[in-house]
């Protein structure tokens, strides 16, 4: 028990203090019945640093990682190489082990590090403003949603079948218990996303349109129409971006016109441990900062006048309007948002840029290679560093058969939407700096094999 | 493009003030440091590529960007130099007590760290083919095994992100097992005024009303009051155990029989854990649905304010209408996700998915890490030693600081105290900026509300009798400066990197984001 610093002797003279004879009379309110006088039976007594390391790394050893195979997933989590001196960082015990920044006058380390994420965040995203993290894209995207709500009085939010699913379902969890009401749709497995259609379903009752920017089939659309169309009708466009390093070279959805920019800020500087903790970004205009959700840093001065940070605009928030908060949200992804703003920092808008060049060309190249591959079909001309291939059989299988020579080929529509079969065919392939020429030529040989 | 070309001068203390001025506006080790804006610019960056792959054209549909983004670059010295300085500005639980009332600041472990960082975990995409992560699903499915365990309860639900996001998942389960049983009209959830914060707003944005239930003079639930107030509209009730104020609720199980006896559901916010952990189990208790916050009990580090994790624990009667995905072990072994496509064979009664992908994959490998090292056994001396450091605490500060509910019995791992007879003029908050002075984070401030200038106090099972006893120090000392009338409080801090911030500034005229100088003065 090598992380409690009492010994027995402490122990006792304590108790001497209190006036208690036991630890059990310190435990007095608990009912007679409830209480537990051992160990619970069936459960290991406490082990070594040694041994459970030992157990843990065998686990570890269960999984493919995917730094040991050819590996081409995205959808929504992308492979990015992060820098040594992030990790580094944000191990420091100041920033991993301390608290959320309630005592200003020594969180300024914390504070400071939030001011300077959100000011990159707006600017990646083409916002005025950015809140200081959320828990991840998924669940930023929902408060975006609730948050359109709240703007417009309006319930209806209309969402593009180019959204990625999980954030589709976790919408629809939540809209069953608010009362908003989703308009879905799948997406199809065509070259051009769905703008055209979003825009015919903005009407007098639509709080906001949601689109995915590239989507989850990795094509790009201008969102300047759909951002039009959403004002003329007092609706608001929220954009939804998955894979942050694409704003490295494209425009960004604020500067298209979207009111409020959500994303997930996984792939830069996070890494992909197997789905969170990861870092969700939310970015909206100045004048709807007010019924943005979760905490906000601000820059203010302290008692001699020298500049400071400190958590603001609180008065949203649950622990001042607890019933009437603009969300439940309690904290953020502080440490990711660290680690992001570190990785920002390191790359600069000149290393954003290239390592963004170097992913769509990564890319392309592969997307081209892979098309060459009798039976495999390009569906998406135009998209960042994640693509569709159609497939001449079912891709879910095929991914399952490519795992076995331990390669990882990419997501299969199928795993996305199970039993669309106008989906069945289609495998998301995303290649970034950390895919070499070898590991898609591997991939094509193989898919060269299993489609034969 | 230098974002900032003038560069970054602070400002030197001002004559006058008996303060040796300095060129930098650095004082030896306590340096000021500059925005990553003012130091950077947009051609550095610390990082290099290899040339980009030869392709054929860019594909991006017309829509490269043409504006700069305005992002600073520094090179990795800088880098390393900048966040290093930065974090020199934080307190942290690496640094000394942090006895933040309700907040659990305890020792982080680093073997927690190192297991995370295995590539064997952390380099682990979602949607891999599940024979390629078993090993990774057979963590999940063994935290969830000593969760089940160790709370007495019939199910767990992995995926929430955090405390807040637990208590927004019992209370849909609750929603979704009451619209089962054709009950969807019952619209209120009761909460007593000690609950935290989160507790109402959950309840209100699943779509419930809201009323509160006092607490009674002991500083528990008034369990005649609760009574009172049930009936056939109630859909839950919403109970901190241990509470608030740092007691256990003696009635717990009075108030779930007489809350199951009219149709609902009991929710217990768990936060607080950590203080039986091992000693007594929810389910004995007749909890429906408590969130467990795997920072706070399981010692994953709180990282500036997340990320946390709030599995939930379930009863039999909630356990069908947890969210997807889970975690399922196959009679031969193996582990399945169940996810959307198969959920209607195993799982129909689903509220379905809060969050894409699995939940805080990260935190669970820390959790069960911790978990291990401390077994059955030592999880219960941590409930044991969190409570005796709280009692030891309020027991010697008896007679220095007021504390309402010594006469209520021990309490559990936090103790509260009141700012009543400190001294004429001096509150709580002067005695928190005080202690900051003294090297350590103040206490929990001004919660819970039921209490007159609450100060609460969570020392932690990690803390050592030597510890504690220089913290009390320091307490009495602050509260003898206030008797003697000591102005030179109504100011403090006066050691720390910055005087009393100006917070009304802040929230008055919002600077959320950096701006060059001259675009922030034209926005004056």
């Amino acid at each position: 028990m090598r992380y409690l610093p009492l010994t027995q002797p402490d122990r006792e003279a304590m108790l001497g203090v209190i006036g208690a004879r036991s630890i059990d009379d310190l435990f007095v309110d608990v009912p007679e019945a409830a209480r537990l006088d051992g160990p619970i039976p069936g459960l290991p007594l406490h082990a070594s640093e040694l041994a459970v390391e030992r157990h843990m790394a065998a686990l570890a050893r269960k999984n493919l990682a995917a730094g040991d195979a050819p590996f081409f997933l995205g959808c929504g989590a992308y492979r990015h190489h992060v820098p040594a001196s992030v990790d580094h960082l944000i191990q420091r015990g100041e920033y991993l082990t301390a608290y959320t920044p309630y005592q200003p006058e020594i969180a300024q380390g914390t504070l400071q590090m939030l001011f300077e994420f959100q000011t990159q965040v707006a600017r990646l995203l083409g916002t005025d403003v950015a809140n200081a993290s959320m828990y991840d894209g998924s669940t930023a995207c929902w408060e975006a949603i609730v948050m359109a709500r709240r703007v417009t009085r309006r319930a209806k939010a209309v969402l593009s079948g180019g959204l990625h699913p999980h954030y589709v379902s976790v919408a629809k969890t939540m809209a069953k218990f608010t009362g908003d009401v989703l308009e879905t749709s799948l997406p199809d497995l065509v070259a051009e996303p769905d703008t055209t259609a979003l825009i015919d379903k903005i009407d007098d009752d639509t709080s906001c349109v949601v689109v995915q920017y590239p989507d989850i089939l990795g094509r790009i659309a201008d969102l300047s129409e759909l951002a039009a169309a959403c004002h003329a009708k007092k609706a608001l466009l929220v954009a939804v971006v998955t894979e942050p390093v694409a704003l490295g070279l494209l425009k960004s959805p604020g500067e298209m016109g979207a009111d409020i920019v959500v994303g997930e800020g996984q792939s830069i500087g996070v890494g992909l441990q197997f789905g969170g903790p990861y870092v969700g970004l939310f970015g909206c205009s100045e004048k709807l900062v007010r019924q943005m959700p979760g905490r906000l840093t601000g820059e203010t001065v302290d008692a001699d006048g020298k500049r400071g940070f400190v958590l603001t605009l609180s008065t949203r928030e649950q622990h001042i309007r607890r019933e009437k908060a603009t969300s439940n949200i309690c904290t953020n992804s502080g440490l990711c948002a660290l680690a992001f703003s570190i990785h920002m920092t390191l790359l600069g808008e000149a290393g954003l840029r290239q390592l963004a060049r170097v992913n769509h060309a990564a890319a392309s190249a592969a997307a081209d290679r892979l098309a060459e591959v009798p039976g495999v079909e390009l569906v998406t001309p135009s998209f960042f560093n994640e693509f569709t291939l159609r497939l001449s059989k079912e891709a879910r299988p095929v991914v399952r058969q490519l795992a076995d020579s331990d390669i990882l080929a990419g997501v299969s529509l199928g795993r996305l939407y199970p039993g669309a079969e106008s989906l069945e065919n289609g495998l998301v392939v995303a290649v970034t700096e950390t895919t070499t020429a070898e590991d898609v030529a591997v991939l094509a040989e193989a898919l060269r094999e299993v489609l034969a | 493009m230098t974002i900032n070309p003038s560069g970054w001068r602070p400002e030197a203390p001002q004559a006058g003030t008996g303060e040796a001025a300095t060129f930098t506006g650095n004082r030896a080790l306590m340096l000021e440091e500059p925005l990553i804006f003012e130091i950077g610019s947009t051609e550095t960056t610390g990082v290099d590529f290899g040339p980009a792959p030869a392709a054929n054209g860019s594909r991006l549909a017309g829509l490269e960007r043409s504006a700069p983004i305005g992002l600073p670059g520094l090179s990795e010295p800088e880098a390393v130099r900048h966040y290093t300085r930065l974090s020199r500005q934080n307190y942290a639980i690496d640094l000394g007590l942090f006895p933040l009332g309700s907040c659990t600041m305890k020792h982080n472990p680093r073997l927690n760290e190192k297991v995370a960082r295995m590539p064997g975990f952390a380099d682990l995409h979602p949607l891999q083919p599940v024979d390629t992560v078993q090993g990774a699903l057979q963590v999940i499915n063994e935290l969830a095994f000593w969760l089940i365990e160790l709370t007495g309860m019939h199910g767990v639900a992995m995926s929430p992100k955090a405390g807040a996001h637990g208590e927004l998942c019992g209370i849909l389960a609750i929603k979704a097992a009451l619209e089962a049983r054709g009950e969807g009209h019952r619209k209120v959830i009761l909460v007593p005024e000690s609950a935290h914060g989160t507790n109402p707003a959950t309840a209100a944005f699943a779509g419930y009303t809201v009323e509160d239930i006092p607490a009674n003079t002991d500083g528990r639930v008034d369990l005649e009051a609760l009574k009172a107030r049930l009936g056939p509209d109630v859909a839950a009730v919403m109970i901190t155990n241990p509470n608030t104020c740092g007691l256990f609720e003696r009635d717990m199980k009075a108030i779930s029989d007489a809350v199951h006896a009219v149709g609902g559901y009991v929710y217990c916010d768990g936060a607080n854990f950590n203080a039986i952990v091992g000693r007594v189990r929810p389910g004995d208790l007749g909890i429906d649905a408590m969130h467990i916050n795997l920072h706070k009990t399981f010692s994953t580090p709180h990282g500036g304010g997340g990320p946390g994790a709030g599995p939930v624990v379930l009863s039999e009667a909630l356990s069908p209408y947890g969210p997807l995905p889970f975690v399922a072990k196959m009679p031969d072994g193996h582990y399945k996700l169940v996810e959307e496509e198969t959920a209607d064979e195993d799982h129909p009664a689903t509220f379905g998915r809060m969050t894409a992908f699995h939940g805080q994959m990260g935190m669970f490998t820390r959790a069960l890490t911790y978990i291990l090292s401390h077994g059955a056994d030592g999880l219960r001396q941590v409930a044991e030693d969190s409570v005796l450091n709280a009692n030891y605490v309020l027991r010697s500060l008896e007679g220095t600081l007021d504390a309402p509910f010594a006469a209520s019995g021990p309490c559990m791992h936090e103790a509260i105290f009141s700012d009543e007879g400190l001294a004429e003029g001096f509150s709580t908050i002067d005695v928190a900026k005080a202690l900051i002075d003294e090297g350590y984070h103040p206490m929990t401030m001004y919660f819970p509300l039921v209490v007159h200038g609450a100060m609460l106090v969570e020392p932690t099972e990690t803390e050592s009798k030597a510890a504690l006893d220089q913290f009390i120090g320091a307490l009495r000392s602050v509260a003898e400066r206030a008797r003697a009338g000591d102005s030179a409080l109504k100011s403090a801090p006066h050691f720390a990197p910055r005087r009393r911030l100006d917070e009304t500034l802040a929230a008055r005229k919002p600077v959320l984001v950096w701006k060059e100088p001259e675009l922030a003065e034209a926005a004056e």
